[in-house]
């Protein structure tokens, strides 16, 4: 469904790629984890699929391909129909991502006001759903809110229930529950999981921790400086990792044993 | 409501102390009305008498009391040098000044709210450095300078007004307005560009926060992210400038006044405090006093409305 071939991004004014060639897929309905350290090319990588990275500030090869539409030929006009209505993007701070002065509602209808005909009611109600869909309990309550009246965890679920509301093909979450407790951090990954199981929505998720991707995503690609040095199935890479990078990386994983012995 | 008691406590403890401030500066500064008045060859006692009359015998705190008292039942006394109710000596000033500061403000609003967010549509370094270089010049250059140069290009060259041939609102209200805009846009200039600076760096700001990038992966445009998002959130702080400038607006018009002939309220100030006509200029500064913190007070009023995280519950 999604398909990167040979991708590379430099930074303008950088001497050095940030992505250096990567290639990978994510199918119909599948959640598939990226990983790796900060600084490996994994958010770039997110933001061009995304095109929240565009020529202006770097220099990007190769192809992104959308059920069949490579999006980094595509006109302006087309990437502003495929953003917020085929890639949707859920980000790491929910507090900062979502704008401060408007109300939740807005917020989260905004793909369908600038995608879709719907009115304003119609919109309310995809609205009302899409925040129960996202298990908050209230919703009509929590549509009138700001921001500042929620917690981290509402708010992610909030943005999650922004990225659903006009069902994109691609979900893409970077790193959607670092700021999180670790608590919450289960509830929306458990979320996210339902939502895949139950919409085949695909999800390309990307994170620092291999032990949350392990929790969610059958195949992970590990990044390691701007190369994926590493794309299986997660059980297999967990038990036998093949590159010397991923096995540093679960051996950077804190275990009981390891908390004990050290 | 506790937060609008305090807020009303402060504006008057503010007006309090600025008209005590006023009636102190009167007390140091040198000179005296009677002399004024009566001339250079007065007798002593005539002078004597004339004090005694208009009270100034009486000590410093006894003469603010007594004015205190006036003032907040509305008197303000007599005007030494008009022989007339300070209060009616006003009443036709203010209309006009407040005319000036309207017309000046609305420009401001008109000219810096479009231009700043028009400069902020796209990236144009070229563009930027241009609009830099003349908001310089404009900051740099004086109104009354601005107000000169305008009464001859305009005023003298061009004949678009007549230097001098102020009409009174309550007499024709558009012709009045007309003649005010040269004035108005003299004062006003200065602050369009600061307000322009100002404005431009707080949407640069915005524009690099997260919520920007959401809109974006929403599929906003670059427009459509400006004008339903940033612009809100720039403008907050700008309200706060705005009402400084509004505040700041009435003492421009003082010097601006004196260059077009406006008979207003500034050149009222000027020659009662060159008359030492405590009584005048003790109203006006309070007139004043009142002006700024109510248009502070409206700025806050307006920021709550548009930022909900100042409000407070």
């Amino acid at each position: 469904m999604l398909e990167v071939r040979d991708l590379h991004v430099q930074f303008h004014g950088v001497d050095h790629e940030a992505v250096r060639g990567i290639s990978f897929t994510v199918e119909n309905g599948e959640i598939l984890g990226l990983v790796g350290e900060s600084g490996s090319g994994k958010t770039v990588t997110a933001m061009v699929i995304s095109a929240l990275l565009g020529a202006d500030r770097a220099a990007i090869r190769g192809r992104i391909v959308l059920d069949g539409v490579d999006l980094l030929s595509a006109a302006g006009s087309t990437i502003h129909q495929v953003q917020g209505k085929d890639i949707c993007v859920v980000f790491q701070e929910p507090m900062s991502a979502m704008d401060p002065v408007m109300r939740i509602g807005p917020q989260v209808e905004e793909c369908l006001r600038l995608h879709t005909k719907l009115n304003k009611a119609e919109r309310r109600a995809r609205a009302l759903q899409a925040l129960r869909d996202a298990e908050l309990q209230d919703a009509e309550a929590i549509y009138e809110k700001y921001p500042h009246e929620l917690s981290g965890g509402m708010l992610q679920r909030v943005m999650i229930a922004a990225a659903i509301i006009s069902r994109p093909k691609l979900l893409l979450a970077d790193e959607p529950t670092t700021a999180l407790d670790v608590t919450v951090q289960a509830q929306i990954l458990a979320l996210l999981k339902r939502l895949n199981e139950e919409r085949g929505m695909s999800i390309l998720f990307i994170s620092h921790n291999l032990n949350v991707v392990r929790k969610l995503c059958r195949r992970v690609a590990v990044m390691e400086k701007g190369r994926i040095v590493e794309t299986a199935d997660t059980e297999a890479v967990f038990y036998h990792p093949q590159a010397d990078y991923t096995k540093r990386l679960i051996a950077a994983i804190p275990t009981r044993r390891k908390l004990h012995d050290g | 409501m506790r937060y609008a008691a305090k807020k009303l406590a402060m504006m008057l403890l503010t007006m309090v102390i600025v008209s005590f401030l006023a009636f102190l500066a009167f007390q140091i500064i040198p000179g005296d009305p009677t002399a004024r008045l009566l001339g250079a060859d007065a007798t002593t006692e005539s002078v004597a008498a004339l004090r005694a009359e208009l009270g100034l015998d009486r000590p410093f705190f006894a003469r603010y009391g007594a004015w205190m008292q006036g003032a907040l039942r509305g008197d303000f006394g007599r005007s030494y040098s008009y022989a007339m109710p300070v209060s009616e000596l006003l009443a036709g000033k203010i209309g006009i000044t407040a005319l000036l500061t309207a017309v000046s403000f609305l420009l401001i609003v008109l000219v810096s709210l479009p231009t700043g967010v028009l400069l902020c549509a796209r990236e144009r370094p070229g563009l930027d450095r241009a609009a830099n270089a003349v908001n310089q010049i404009i900051m740099a250059v004086p109104p009354f300078f601005t107000g000169i140069l305008m009464t001859l290009v305009f005023g003298l060259m061009l004949r678009w007004f007549v230097p001098g041939s102020f009409v009174s609102p309550s007499e024709d209200f558009w012709r009045s307005t007309a003649y005010l805009f040269f004035p108005a846009l003299a004062i006003a200039l200065p602050r369009i560009a600061m307000t322009v600076k100002m404005l431009r760096a707080s949407v640069r700001g915005e524009l690099d926060k997260d919520y920007v990038r959401t809109a974006y992966s929403r599929g906003n445009s670059r427009w459509q992210a400006l004008y339903r998002h940033v612009l809100r959130n720039a403008v907050v702080p700008t309200v706060a400038f705005l009402a400084m400038a509004a505040a700041d607006l009435v003492a421009g018009s003082v010097v601006i006044e004196q260059v077009f002939s406006v008979p207003g309220l500034g050149r009222l100030l000027l020659t009662s405090i060159a008359n030492r006509d405590y009584p005048v200029v003790q109203a006006i500064v309070v007139i004043l006093a009142l002006w700024v913190v109510l248009v502070n007070g409206g700025a806050d009023l307006l920021n709550q409305r548009l930022d909900p995280r100042l409000r407070l519950s």
